[in-house]
C-alpha cells in the first residue's frame, strides 16, 4: 500500500516541521528519516522536499546554513524557527481534529475488508 | 580498476551531473550544491550496502527522478527564476565568470566616467552649451563614442595596430568638426553634425570587430549590437527624462528652480555615459533580455508595407505627383533607412538554414513598394536636378544618400526574389549587408571631410 499523492502533500508540512523540531537536519537525512517513520510506505520525491523546504526557509518557518562536512563537501542544515514551532503547534492542533473525528467515526467498526465473492453473490 | 580509479571516475560522473542540473534555469547554483550533496548521500549509502561506485550512481540517479519533474517543482516555488535577471554582476556562480564581469563593470565605469569628464571638459575654456551650441552639436558624438569604443577594444584586447587606427580616425573626426572655418548658422554644420556621428558610429564598429576584421558574422554581430544598443539607449533616455521631471518639479515645489542643474549637467553628462553604459549592458547582458530589435521588426513589416502599399495605390489613384519640396528628399531617405533597418534586423535574427517562408515575401514586398516610391521621388528631382537640386550641401548629400539606398535595396530585392525563388542561399543576402558597411563609412567621411571645401564652407 501506499498513501496517495494528496495525502503525502498534505502531510508534508507538519511532517518536516515536526523532524526538525526534534533537530536540525538536511534534506538526504529528513527524506531518510520520513521513509523510516513510514516503514517505506510514504512516497516522497526531491522534487517536493527541496521546494517545500525552501517555502519554508521563505515564510520563517525554517532557518539555514551551509555546513561543511568531509573535504569540500557543503551541506545545507535547516533549523525551526520560534514562528515555525508556532506554525507546528498549530499544524497539530489541526491535524488532532481531524484524526479524532476520523477515529470517531471508525470507532469500534471491524476494519473493512472487501471480499469481491461476497460483493458478487 | 582500482578503488582510487573508482573514485576518480565518480567524480567525473558528479561534476557532468551537476553541468547538466546547471542548465536548467530553476535551479540555481546552490540548488545544485543542494542536490549534489543529496546525490552524494544517497550514493555513499549504497556503496555501504555493497554496490559499485559508479552502480550506486546511477541508482542514485535513477532514484532521483527526471529533472524535468524536479525542475517542474522547483520553478512552482522560484517561478521569479523564470524571469532572468537583469542584475549589476552576472551571478553566473563561477568565480572566473564572476571576476570578468566585476573587470567589465569596472571598466564600463571608468570609461563612462571619462566621456562624462570630457562633455564637461570644454566648459574649462569658457565654452557653454548655450552660446557654442554648434560646437556641441558637432563634437557631441566625439565626447561619447571614443569612450565607448574604448571599452569595446578593451574587452576584445584589441591589437596595437588596431588601436592605432581607432585613434587615428577619431582624431580625423575631430578635425573634420573644428578645422574648417564653418559658420554657426550654415548648411555644412547641419550636414557635419548629421554625418559625423554616422562615420564615428562606424568607426565603433571597428572596435567591436576588433578581433576578426573581415568576418562577415562578426559584422552581423555588430548590426545587432548597434540595434540593442539603441533600444537600451531609448530606454534608458525615457528613465533620465523621468527622472529630470521629477527633479524639476519637486524643487520647483520649494521654491529651487534646478534648470540650470539639469540642463549643464544632468542631461549632457547622463547623455554621454548612457551611450557607453548602453554598450556595456548589450555586452554583459546579451542573453537576458531576449533580442527586442527582431521583435519589433516582425511586428511592423507587415505593418510599413500595407503603409507604403497603399501610399503607392493612392499616388496611381489621385495621379498626383509627389510634391518634392525642400524638406521632401530627408523625408524619403529616412523612409529607406527604415526599411533598410527592418529588412536588417529581420535579417539578423533569421535562421540562415531556414527555407524561404511567407516572411520573405513580406520583406520582398516591403522593400519593392519602397523602391517604387523612391524611383518615383527620384523622377520627380532629376527634372530639376540642375537648377535646384545637387547646389547645396544639404541637397548633394541627401540624393547621395538616396542613390546608396536606392542600389543597396536593389540588389537586396534581386537577392531576396532569387532566394524566394531557390536559386541562391540566404547567406547571399547577409554577406551583401555586412559587406555594404564599409559604403556608409565612406560616404559619411566624404561628406563630413570633402563637402565642407566642395561647397566653399556654405
Amino acid at each position: 500500500m501506499k498513501v496517495a499523492k494528496d495525502l503525502v502533500a498534505a502531510s508534508a508540512t507538519p511532517m518536516v516541521l515536526g523532524i526538525l523540531a526534534e533537530s536540525e537536519s538536511y534534506g538526504y537525512a529528513i527524506l531518510r528519516r520520513i521513509n523510516e517513520l513510514s516503514g517505506g510506505e510514504l512516497d516522497w520525491t526531491e522534487g517536493l522536499l527541496y521546494p517545500l523546504l525552501h517555502r519554508l526557509e521563505r515564510l520563517g518557518y525554517v532557518e539555514s546554513s551551509w555546513q561543511s562536512v568531509t573535504g569540500e563537501r557543503k551541506r545545507k542544515y535547516y533549523r525551526i524557527t520560534d514562528k515555525g514551532l508556532a506554525e507546528l503547534a498549530e499544524q497539530r492542533r489541526q491535524w488532532d481534529t481531524v484524526v479524532d473525528a476520523l477515529k470517531e467515526i471508525w470507532h469500534d467498526r471491524v476494519p473493512l475488508t472487501v471480499n469481491p465473492l461476497e460483493g458478487l453473490a | 580498476m582500482t578503488e582510487q580509479d573508482g573514485q576518480e571516475e565518480l567524480e567525473a560522473q558528479f561534476e557532468q551531473w551537476r553541468q547538466y542540473v546547471l542548465r536548467r534555469r530553476e535551479l540555481q547554483p546552490f540548488d545544485a550544491d543542494e542536490l549534489e550533496d543529496h546525490l552524494r548521500g544517497s550514493v555513499d549509502e549504497l556503496v555501504a550496502a555493497g554496490l559499485s561506485p559508479d552502480e550506486a550512481f546511477l541508482v542514485a540517479v535513477k532514484r532521483m527522478g527526471s529533472l524535468d519533474e524536479l525542475s517542474r517543482e522547483f520553478a512552482r516555488e522560484h517561478s521569479e527564476r523564470l524571469w532572468k535577471q537583469l542584475v549589476l554582476t552576472a551571478d553566473t556562480g563561477s568565480p572566473v565568470a564572476d571576476t570578468r564581469s566585476r573587470r567589465d563593470l569596472w571598466a564600463m565605469v571608468s570609461c563612462a566616467a571619462g566621456a562624462v569628464a570630457s562633455v564637461k571638459v570644454p566648459a574649462l575654456f569658457g565654452l557653454n552649451f548655450e552660446d557654442d551650441s554648434s560646437f556641441y552639436a558637432r563634437n557631441f558624438t566625439l565626447f561619447a563614442l571614443p569612450w565607448l569604443a574604448a571599452f569595446l577594444a578593451w574587452r576584445r584586447k584589441a591589437r596595437r595596430s588596431v588601436i592605432a587606427i581607432l585613434v587615428a580616425l577619431f582624431a580625423l573626426g575631430a578635425v573634420a568638426a573644428n578645422a574648417y572655418p564653418l559658420a554657426d548658422k550654415s548648411q555644412s554644420v547641419v550636414v557635419t553634425s548629421i554625418h559625423l556621428p554616422i562615420a564615428l558610429w562606424l568607426v565603433v564598429g571597428l572596435a567591436y570587430i576588433a578581433d576578426d576584421w573581415r568576418s562577415f558574422r562578426r559584422r552581423m554581430d555588430f548590426i545587432r549590437f548597434t540595434g540593442e544598443w539603441f533600444i537600451y539607449l531609448v530606454l534608458m533616455a525615457l528613465g533620465g527624462g523621468v527622472l529630470s521631471a521629477f527633479l524639476f518639479n519637486t524643487f520647483k515645489a520649494i521654491g529651487i528652480v534646478p534648470e540650470e542643474f539639469i540642463s549643464h549637467w544632468l542631461l549632457p553628462c547622463g547623455a554621454t555615459a548612457a551611450v557607453v553604459v548602453a554598450g556595456w549592458l548589450v555586452e554583459a547582458k546579451q542573453s537576458v533580455v531576449e533580442n527586442i530589435a527582431p521583435v519589433l521588426t516582425r511586428l511592423f513589416t507587415p505593418l510599413f508595407t500595407a503603409a507604403l502599399f497603399a501610399f503607392l495605390v493612392a499616388v496611381v489613384w489621385t495621379s498626383h505627383g509627389i510634391d518634392v519640396e525642400r524638406e521632401a528628399l530627408i523625408l524619403f531617405d529616412l523612409l529607406l533607412v527604415v526599411v533598410l533597418g527592418l529588412l536588417l534586423y529581420s535579417l539578423s535574427a533569421r535562421d540562415p538554414l531556414a527555407p524561404p517562408g511567407p516572411f520573405d515575401k513580406l520583406q520582398l514586398a516591403l522593400v519593392v513598394s519602397a523602391l517604387a516610391i523612391d524611383v518615383l521621388v527620384l523622377l520627380e528631382i532629376t527634372g530639376r536636378i540642375t537648377d535646384e537640386y545637387g547646389s547645396t550641401p544639404n541637397r548633394a548629400a541627401a540624393l547621395g544618400e538616396n542613390v546608396i539606398l536606392l542600389v543597396n535595396l536593389a540588389w537586396s530585392a534581386w537577392l531576396l526574389l532569387t532566394f524566394i525563388r531557390r536559386r541562391t542561399l540566404f547567406t547571399a543576402l547577409e554577406r551583401w549587408q555586412t559587406g555594404y558597411l564599409p559604403v556608409y563609412a565612406a560616404w559619411a567621411w566624404i561628406v563630413v571631410l570633402v563637402f565642407p571645401p566642395l561647397f566653399s564652407y556654405i
